[in-house]
């Protein structure tokens, strides 16, 4: 060898394959105003929808007139949902088995509810129509409280449902009632309650908030009639699913439908379901034969499309003397708005929330979840989460630190007590899961090492008591949050969306010259897919992560997959990449025996190609394997160097991960500063470190905003009132806290990569954390439980309510 | 089309000269995006909370969805598009959010690097609570701004010829 051969360490650098901070692809065009979100795109032609809304939560429509908005110039059409009736669109069914009204049918059922669709030759013309069109409503008594849904007198919301006593996942108790889900051993739970020593009981709201990327939800819809095509351009998480869907209800054939999902601006769950906006244009440009573009605007954005949580969770642990806990009893009130629109897959009418056993040994546990009907806007979407698993989450770091504080228990020492141990994976939770890996004693210590965990305790106490001294206005808490997620739905014997099985896909072509294209079923909308998933095809096929394009969301090019959210894309994809890779280097292998003349068994792989074992000079590197794969392949070899996977998992990953937050409040002000942000995640193997740190921050900011005032509110009439910037909590630079990032690794055992998925750990751990923060500074003055959001006024009310303002 | 009256408007954006007839009531905007093409500048909230539509005016950050473009009429406008060195290479900041990671959707990106290029105009050796606090009015939802600030931090030290020294953990 000369000087010049690069050394093992050289070529494997060279690669950027998996584990290095490769940077990121996207960002040379989006630093350069170059990204092609959905609203950049301009058609020939190209006209626009907007919509008349109601001012009303609940009221009877009467009458809708068109006619002065129809004679303004540039006004093309005002749709409502006598025209939608005609292509029986009136209504569309939702994931959850429910069906919504795409415009106003006879009644509204929330405030700012889609009542008539403008198309116009521009925006301004649209809205100046918007106001012309006059609708009569007859106003009807309002359901805002979910606990009052089921009252015998409650308002009847949907009589579209009127004497069905089966809804989509089992019978209705009511009239506003959507389903009962029921997990769990009743009658064993309800003895270990008889038998415990100790138990607890609270009432933990989730309250209702809003994804709320920066790039609200828009789509431009272009029917050729000529060719009976129809284009849409879309901010879709799942692109593919979206053109199922169109052509199920349009009856279009899914080939003579090209969906496109261009850049994203950001999703966080927002952009997975199918809203009135999209069959509106849909159907305008039916109607019009001229493409039409939807944008939606950042009212409607946060009170129309796409609310997350508003779960109300009673919450029971039995534990003995020692700290073990022996049961666990969940209800929760589920407020799913007017229209039953949860995006979660089809069989988990409320997600995966029977993941509340959380990181613990229950022995048994129970769970029901009733889903009522309100005046509030449809959704419960999976706001950077896998399916309520953030609520879950929630409800069980909270209530482990109110039993903490009932034991008079260390909440640190209590957790460590009842961890499922290392040696028990995989573990079957008492709620029907099988956790495939964890180490959580582990990740515990390591943390509570790293911040100083005992020294922090110390401190706390010493200002406990300078402020019962009168010495302070401040009060110190120490919010821990360990969590376990459970995402990469999922395997197809109990996940699918409107019965496609939720599988994700790759494919992989090697071009001659040793360069690759591939794509993928998911979409990308920030988390820099372009980048790892190149990384991981390097790492498996010895061509560089530069010479590799990964091309998302053209469901006319890319193979079937049910898209990104719920940390799916790399427990789901991510696999399929792999799989898809290795049938590569297989083929490679039969390719490179036969350049070499030797057998495919003498040879080994290394790094960028092929060796003969025991003599590593009689090598092929892939870029010579691809050549010969399109010039000399082996007799009766097929040509080319391609290969697609659909991967089915075999089982969920387990995320987890162990956050501290150490926070100081004035008692005076409600205002609570984080002092300290400590974030130590285990998502298994770690593909491109840079950009889970960057997952992880982000999501720490969400999880931020949202324990410190982020909530979508409604008043007793069932006004929304947090559907502005103004009104609705997005932390700034300024307010958001410092984050300190740590991990340790467990990889998944049935993952072809180990990979377990990051996205969402930051925002379902992130909350119970800044919330224990709270409410662990105020348990000394005899507080157990204050809800969130904890913004200052509310803190400064809490902090009144326990007499700390003399 | 509307039989609202146009009228024109001149300005210098990105350095062209650039002559239109616009509404009165178009957005500044909109007149980019729309008129010129120049779709970095993004709408985020139109109502000046998020800064996707940052740009600068005159040496100023503004927010280009709460201005009428007549009310740039003779301005000099500088977008994200008209940032890149003159050989086409990625400016320090530019270069300074791909290093530093401070992007991830790409979304709220073009007002960032647009307000932080007014910001180290203003002050080219800022503390971070002073890029914080000058970035305020820029919300991105993905990043948790930590590497936003040390992007910009990046290029700060790069235009004054300084090593970057990145804060530790």
């Amino acid at each position: 060898m000369n000087d010049m051969t690069p050394t093992r360490e050289q070529r494997e650098a060279a690669l950027e394959g998996m584990g290095c901070k490769r940077k990121r692809v996207e960002d040379i065009r989006f630093t350069q105003g170059q990204g092609q979100y959905v609203d950049d795109v301009k058609l020939p032609g190209m006209v626009f929808g907007d919509f008349v809304r109601s001012p009303y939560p609940h009221a009877k429509i009467t009458k809708i007139d068109a006619s002065e908005a129809l004679k303004i110039p540039g006004v093309i059409a005002v749709l409502t949902a006598e025209d939608l009736k005609g292509v029986n669109l009136a209504w569309m069914p939702t994931l959850a088995g429910d069906v919504q009204m795409v415009l106003a049918d006879g009644k509204v059922l929330y405030q700012n509810q889609e009542v008539a669709f403008v198309v116009a030759e521009n925006r301004y013309i649209a809205d100046d129509a918007i106001q012309l069109v006059e609708v009569e409503y007859e106003e009807l008594p309002v359901l805002v409280d979910p606990f009052k849904a089921m009252d015998p007198d409650a308002p009847v919301l949907r009589p579209d449902l009127e004497g069905k006593t089966e809804g989509a996942h089992g019978p209705r108790d009511h009239h506003n009632h959507i389903f009962k889900w029921q997990v769990g051993d009743k009658d064993e739970t309800a003895k270990a309650f008889s038998d415990a020593d100790v138990t607890i009981k609270e009432m933990i709201s989730y309250h209702r908030t809003h994804p709320s990327p920066l790039e609200t939800c828009q789509c431009v819809a272009s029917m050729d009639k000529v060719k009976g095509e129809l284009t849409v351009w879309g901010t879709f998480q799942a692109p593919h699913v979206i053109r199922t869907v169109a052509s199920l209800l349009s009856t279009i054939p899914e080939h003579k439908i090209h969906v496109i999902a261009p850049d994203i601006g950001g999703g966080f769950g927002n952009k997975v379901g199918a809203y009135p906006g999209y069959i509106c244009s849909i159907v305008a440009s039916i109607v019009t034969g001229v493409p039409v573009k939807w944008v939606e605007d950042r009212m409607e954005n946060l009170s129309t499309t796409s609310f997350a949580r508003d779960y109300h969770m009673t919450t029971e642990i039995a534990a003995k003397k020692d700290g073990t806990v022996t049961g666990l009893k969940v209800h929760v009130l589920a407020d799913h708005g007017g229209f039953d629109a949860c995006a979660d897959p089809s069989k988990w009418p409320a997600g995966f929330f029977n993941i509340v056993t959380g990181s613990y040994d229950f022995p048994t546990a129970h769970l029901e979840v009733d889903g009522v009907y309100t005046n509030k806007a449809p959704g419960g979407v999976a706001y950077r989460c896998s399916f309520r698993v953030t609520e879950a989450a929630y409800c069980i770091e909270r209530a482990m630190d109110i039993l903490a504080q009932k034991l008079e228990m260390d909440p640190a020492d209590l957790r460590m007590k009842n961890f499922v141990k290392q040696e028990q994976f995989p573990y079957q939770s008492a709620l029907g899961w099988e956790y495939d890996s964890g180490d959580y004693h582990t990740a515990m210590q390591k943390a509570m090492d790293t911040i100083g965990y005992r020294q922090l305790r110390e401190e706390q106490k010493a200002k406990q008591e300078a402020f019962k001294r009168g010495e302070t206005r401040e009060v110190m808490g120490i919010g821990i949050s360990f969590f376990t997620e459970i995402v990469g739905a999922g395997p197809s014997k109990n996940c699918d969306i409107l019965g496609v099985a939720m599988f994700d896909s790759a494919e992989i072509r090697v071009h001659p010259t040793g360069s690759v294209i591939s794509r993928m079923g998911t979409k990308s909308q920030g988390q820099g897919h372009e980048t790892t998933w190149a990384q991981i095809i390097a790492t498996e096929i010895g061509i560089p992560a530069d010479d590799i394009m990964v091309e998302e969301g053209n469901t006319d090019t890319a193979p079937y997959g049910l898209g990104t959210y719920g940390s799916r894309s790399t427990p789901v994809a991510g696999a399929a990449i792999a799989l898809a890779a290795r049938k590569i280097r297989n083929k490679a292998q039969m390719i490179a025996a036969h350049m070499l003349e030797v057998s495919e068994y003498d040879l080994e792989w290394d790094i960028d190609g092929f060796q003969v074992k025991g003599n590593p000079q009689a090598r092929k590197s892939m870029k010579e394997i691809a050549w010969a794969a399109y010039n000399a392949p082996p007799p009766n070899m097929e040509p080319g160097l391609e290969a697609v996977s659909y991967y089915d998992p075999p089982n969920m990953t387990y995320p987890f991960g162990a956050y501290f937050c150490v926070m100081d409040i004035d008692v005076d002000t409600g205002v609570a500063k984080t002092r300290r942000f400590y974030a130590l995640d285990d998502c298994g193997t770690r593909i491109n470190p840079m950009i889970i740190e960057g997952q992880v921050h982000g999501g720490l900011t969400e999880a931020f905003a949202i324990a410190m005032g982020q909530e979508i509110r409604y008043d007793e009439m069932g006004n929304v009132m947090g559907a502005s910037f103004m009104d609705f909590f997005l932390p700034t630079a300024v307010e958001t806290p410092h984050w300190e990032t740590d991990h340790t690794v467990t990889p998944s055992p049935h993952h072809p990569i180990g990979a377990k998925g990051v996205g969402e750990s930051p925002n379902v751990g992130g909350v119970p954390a800044f919330s224990n923060a709270v409410n662990d500074a105020f348990q000394f003055l005899g507080s157990t439980h204050i809800q969130m959001p904890h913004d200052a006024w509310r803190v400064w009310q809490a902090a009144k309510d326990l007499g700390a303002h003399g | 089309m509307s039989d609202i009256e146009q009228i024109p408007v001149t300005m210098t954006v990105n350095g062209k000269k650039v002559q239109r007839f616009v509404e009165p009531r178009t957005l500044l905007i909109h007149f980019l995006r729309e008129d010129l093409d120049i779709t970095g500048p993004h709408i985020g909230c139109e109502t000046s909370h998020c800064g996707a539509c940052t740009i600068e005016m005159n040496g100023m950050s503004i927010k280009a969805c709460t201005m009428f473009a007549a009310q740039a009429n003779n301005a000099e406008l500088t977008t994200v598009e008209g940032m890149a060195n003159p050989d086409g290479t990625l400016s320090a900041l530019q270069e300074g959010f791909r290093q530093m990671h401070g992007l991830q959707c790409g979304y709220c990106t073009p007002g960032m690097i647009m307000r932080a290029h007014v910001l180290l105009k203003e002050n080219p050796n800022p503390t971070e609570d002073e890029i914080r606090m000058g970035i305020a009015g820029n919300l991105c939802r993905c990043t948790g701004y930590q590497n936003i600030v040390k992007a910009i931090q990046y290029a700060a030290a790069k235009l004054n010829d300084t090593e970057f020294q990145e804060a530790a953990e």
